[in-house]
């Protein structure tokens, strides 16, 4: 059992262990934080898999822009806590089990299916990662281009649709 | 050395709680929050698969991906707010006029 | 009958041009025509008829220097199915030829002469539009009877035959609107169609030969048709009996012979160069040239061709005897035709085929040229009538020119009291005076009718005469009365036209015809006078019966009979000089009888009125047919098929079964219950289903993730 191993493991049961404390925090704060961390975890799984700039990405808008970003409206809304429901009893009982067979299905799927044309082996380690940064922004911007762009005007837009919906009408309520 | 497997189960495991997320909590917050999650799964999905194939396109499209997620967010976390300001609440329950 | 071996030299390839050039005169004329003048219209139709006539000239010259090749000249495909071809084949051999030249000769002049007439013809009328559309017919009826005459089969024949008969239509009812008086009524379009029905009695039995012997001889094509013939007359001769028969209907319809001719008279309706044309010269002569071109096939079957010239002997002599109790001029020439139809239908059905086409040549010459001349008395008289009418009106006033004014004043001659009948024998009277050319004209045409030495005529029915005599002693005696009466008809016919006083003001002021109808006329005559040397009877002559031995075989010559000569011509002047005694010397006056009424009797009535046999036809045919139709019309298809089948059985069943079973039983229990309980449960079913719309986005997730969870499972599970 190699050390890499080890560390995928061990960060396994991590980001498994903070997604169901996402899922079962009663306050929202809590499950902000937990989401924070398996964020930062998954991070480091990219690197392992040799995609340092996608586990920067990660952390600086997901854990970092995206999250406090949360955190400031369940704070600026104090949602934290809502009584439980009355509603709808058997939602949960059959999501549960629904996720179970999903879970088992996808397991199932990927293990059958994918290991019969995938080259199981592990991902390169000896991947050079200044070069592997400078292939992929000139992929990036030669092959991706105009993806790029459209994905900076949809940023604009949310911007502006952002400011929009929340704007306060003039001499409003 | 990793295989590449045990990423994919793990990404498995990690759609199937934020699926679970989206269905239990009444909280649009954690809603949101889980799908949030449900994505990271399927990033990471595309990121194995990439380092399996040695190709830059699936870390390219995570990318996109984290660049639509910001998008999203922002807008998502807007409505909320706004719902916020004309009911009072954001009991996920309480947005119940699509009853037939 | 030589078949064509292959015959380079000749003008074989312009056979097409027999039918092309009539048919690209008519399209001419029907499609320019309405900007064209009168003298370019009808310079255009004569012209296409005049290279007709070239065309069988150089054909026919082609034949004599190939020594009487038969040659199949064809043209189009037509009917391919399997095995079987019918194509559309000129025949050119020496029969064929000279029914070209005579049709497209006489053709050629009579539409010169038209071009005269027409332009008279039309404006005593007020019609002057109708001057293209009859020479277009005219076209049209040369293109259809060069099929006839020129076609390698008898299918081919068959589409001329009908051709023609189309044309005799169009043509006697050319004025459809009016009678022979130009009064308004249907008269002569009820001709054209009593013209055109009888001769669909004919084409019946056209097609009923043509069926048999398409069944039993397995062609149409006449080499064909003749090589297979004897082997079938010496196993089972009914069949040839059956098909000459036949054929003899058709004959009959088409060459106006006992009991189909009763057409022939009334379509002197139609203007007198058809009359000339179609009804004495070309096309009724066509049942003589099926015949004649059928010989092979009636030379196997003597009973057959006893019976043709029965028929033919006895309308010879039937139509002679009506032709003497006619007053219209253009009456006693149709029975004449009649008559003379009948001396070549007699002639061929004894096997004289040379002797029967002679005269059906002759005939065509003075026959044409009697017709034509009639027309020309008859305009004179026209003529004759307008101006003394108006000039008593408008004394002043010269009278040419105001005679359009006048009709178009009063739009008609009827002011003038009384319809005047410019045909009629008794309105003449004295026109060796005022129409002396028409006049000479006539006596050549009437010499050459009557058979009188060296004319025309005489030689022709001479022999007749003497192959009758020689074959048939019953039909040459009545073929003998029948000239007899045909020289008495012809006297009279003349003693009352041009001799004595003129018995109404119009024969006083006839007026002689122009030169572009009269010079047609002389042509003609020339013809009329000169014919006969076409077939000499001596040794060394027989020139038409050495060019029709090419296609007919072995013809026999009789060596020339003074007796049968002497007692035809002996027949004649006396019958002449009967007609003098009774017409001649003492000319009839105005309104007085028939001088042979007195003495004749009933039997003269009868003659005047045809032997009543457009009576009997009535009482015998008619009246039961109408009868039945009658019967068939009320009570049949009125009484039983519509009221009761239709309207009882067939409506009140349909009524009882839409009524009670559909839409009580069916419709309102059957169909509306089943919808309507369809609905309430549709309805039921949305009552319970829309519980599931609850409003809860988690639970619509929750659907989402279900199917998603069925669809992974059935992608495992496949």
């Amino acid at each position: 059992m190699s050390s890499e191993l080890i560390v995928f493991l061990v960060l396994s049961l991590v980001a498994i262990a903070t997604a169901l404390g996402m899922l079962f925090s009663q306050n929202a704060v809590y499950s902000a934080l937990f989401l924070v961390l398996n964020f930062v975890t998954v991070a480091v799984f990219y690197l392992l898999l040799g995609a340092p700039f996608i586990a920067m990405s990660q952390i600086t808008v997901y854990a970092g822009a995206i999250m406090v970003l949360f955190l400031f409206v369940i704070m600026l809304l104090g949602a934290e806590n809502l009584a439980p429901s009355k509603n709808l009893p058997w939602q949960k009982p059959l999501a549960r089990l629904l996720s179970v067979i999903l879970a088992v299905e996808a397991i199932y799927l990927l293990f059958s299916r994918a290991r019969t044309d995938l080259a199981v082996t592990a991902p390169d380690a000896s991947l050079n990662t200044m070069d592997s940064l400078r292939d992929m922004a000139m992929s990036l911007f030669n092959q991706y281009l105009l993806p790029f762009e459209v994905t900076s005007i949809l940023l604009l837009v949310a911007m502006v649709g952002a400011i929009v919906l929340t704007r306060q009408e003039k001499g409003g309520k | 050395m990793v295989p590449v497997d045990y990423y994919i189960a793990l990404s498995a495991i990690l759609f199937t709680i934020g699926t679970l997320g989206v269905l239990s909590r009444r909280n649009p917050l954690i809603i949101f929050m889980s799908i949030e999650l449900m994505l990271n799964a399927a990033n990471l999905a595309f990121v194995a698969f990439a380092s399996v194939y040695q190709t830059f396109s699936g870390q390219i499209f995570v990318f996109f991906v984290i660049a639509v997620a910001a998008a999203e967010v922002a807008v998502g976390l807007a409505l909320i707010v706004e719902i916020f300001k004309t009911r009072k609440n954001i009991n996920i329950d309480e947005m119940n006029s699509l009853k037939g | 009958m030589h078949l064509s071996e292959t015959v380079n030299t000749g003008f074989y390839f312009l056979a097409p041009w027999l039918v092309l050039a009539p048919v690209i005169g008519l399209l001419i004329n029907a499609i320019f025509g309405k900007n064209f003048s009168e003298r370019a219209v009808g310079t255009v139709a004569s012209l296409a008829s005049g290279a007709a006539f070239v065309v069988s000239a150089l054909l026919a010259y082609s034949v004599a220097i190939n020594h009487g090749h038969a040659v199949s000249v064809p043209f189009a495909e037509w009917i391919h199915i399997g095995d079987l071809r019918l194509d559309w084949t000129f025949r050119v051999d020496s029969l064929s030829t000279t029914m070209m030249l005579v049709v497209s000769g006489v053709g050629t002049l009579i539409h010169i002469y038209a071009i005269g007439y027409m332009h008279e013809d039309v404006r005593f009328k007020h019609e002057e539009g109708r001057f293209t559309r009859f020479f277009i017919f005219l076209n049209l009826f040369i293109a259809a009877m060069m099929i006839l005459v020129s076609g390698d089969s008898y299918l081919m024949l068959f589409v001329g035959w009908e051709g023609v008969g189309l044309s005799s239509f169009l043509l006697i009812g050319f004025w459809y609107e009016m009678d022979t008086l130009a009064r308004p009524s249907w008269a002569n379009s009820n001709a054209a169609k009593k013209a055109f029905i009888t001769n669909r009695v004919g084409d019946f039995g056209f097609l009923m030969a043509g069926f048999l012997m398409f069944w039993h001889l397995g062609s149409f094509q006449f080499d064909e048709v003749f090589a297979v013939a004897p082997a079938i007359a010496h196993d089972s001769p009914w069949v040839i009996v059956a098909i000459t028969l036949f054929m003899l209907v058709g004959v009959a319809g088409k060459s106006a012979q006992i009991p189909l001719y009763i057409w022939l008279p009334d379509a002197m309706a139609g203007p007198t160069p058809v009359s000339a044309l179609i009804h004495a010269a070309t096309m009724v002569t066509a049942g003589v040239y099926l015949v004649t071109r059928s010989a092979p096939l009636y030379s196997l079957v003597p009973e057959a061709q006893y019976i043709v010239a029965m028929v033919g002997a006895g309308t010879a002599l039937f139509a002679a005897t009506i032709a003497v109790g006619q007053y219209d001029i253009k009456k006693v020439l149709a029975y004449s035709t009649i008559s003379q139809l009948g001396f070549m239908v007699a002639a061929v059905g004894m096997g004289a085929y040379v002797a029967g086409m002679f005269h059906l040549i002759t005939h065509a010459f003075f026959k044409a040229l009697l017709f034509l001349s009639a027309g020309s008395v008859i305009l004179g008289l026209e003529r004759g009538h307008h101006a003394h009418a108006h000039h008593a009106h408008h004394d002043e006033k010269p009278k040419g020119k105001h005679k359009k004014d006048e009709h178009g004043q009063h739009g008609g001659h009827d002011d003038h009291g009384e319809v005047f009948d410019p045909g009629d024998m008794r309105n003449m009277g004295g026109l060796r005076k005022t129409m002396p050319v028409t006049f000479w004209l006539y006596m050549i045409g009437t010499l050459a009718l009557a058979g009188i030495f060296p004319f025309a005529g005489f030689w022709s029915k001479d022999e007749i005469l003497l192959d009758a005599k020689l074959h048939f002693t019953s039909v040459y005696w009545q073929l003998s009365i029948a000239a007899f009466f045909t020289a008495f008809y012809m006297g009279r016919q003349v003693w009352m036209v041009f001799f004595g006083e003129a018995r109404t003001d119009a024969a006083k002021h006839a007026e002689e015809s122009p030169k572009v109808m009269t010079v047609p006329l002389m042509v003609l005559a020339a013809l009329s006078v000169a014919g006969g040397a076409l077939n000499l009877p001596f040794k060394g002559f027989h020139q038409l019966g050495h060019w029709l031995e090419y296609t007919l075989g072995k013809v026999e010559f009789p060596p020339f009979d003074l007796g049968v000569a002497l007692i035809s011509t002996g027949l004649a002047l006396s019958a002449i000089l009967i007609s003098w005694l009774l017409y001649g010397r003492n000319p009839l006056k105005e309104g007085q009888i028939d001088p042979l009424k007195k003495p004749l009797g009933f039997v003269f009535t009868g003659m005047e009125n045809k032997w009543f046999v457009d009576e009997g036809y009535g009482v015998l045919i008619l009246t039961p047919f109408k009868k039945a139709s009658q019967f068939l019309a009320d009570v049949i298809d009125w009484r039983f098929w519509h009221d009761f089948v239709h309207d009882t059985v067939i409506a009140g069943t349909y009524n009882w079964l839409s009524d009670v079973v559909l839409s009580r039983y069916a419709d309102q229990k059957g169909i509306d219950t089943f919808f309507n309980s369809w609905g309430d449960f549709t309805k039921w079913l949305s009552g319970n289903v829309r519980r599931i719309q609850n409003g809860f986005v988690r639970s619509y997730a929750l659907s989402v993730l279900l199917g998603v969870v069925l669809i992974l499972g059935y992608l495992i599970f496949k």
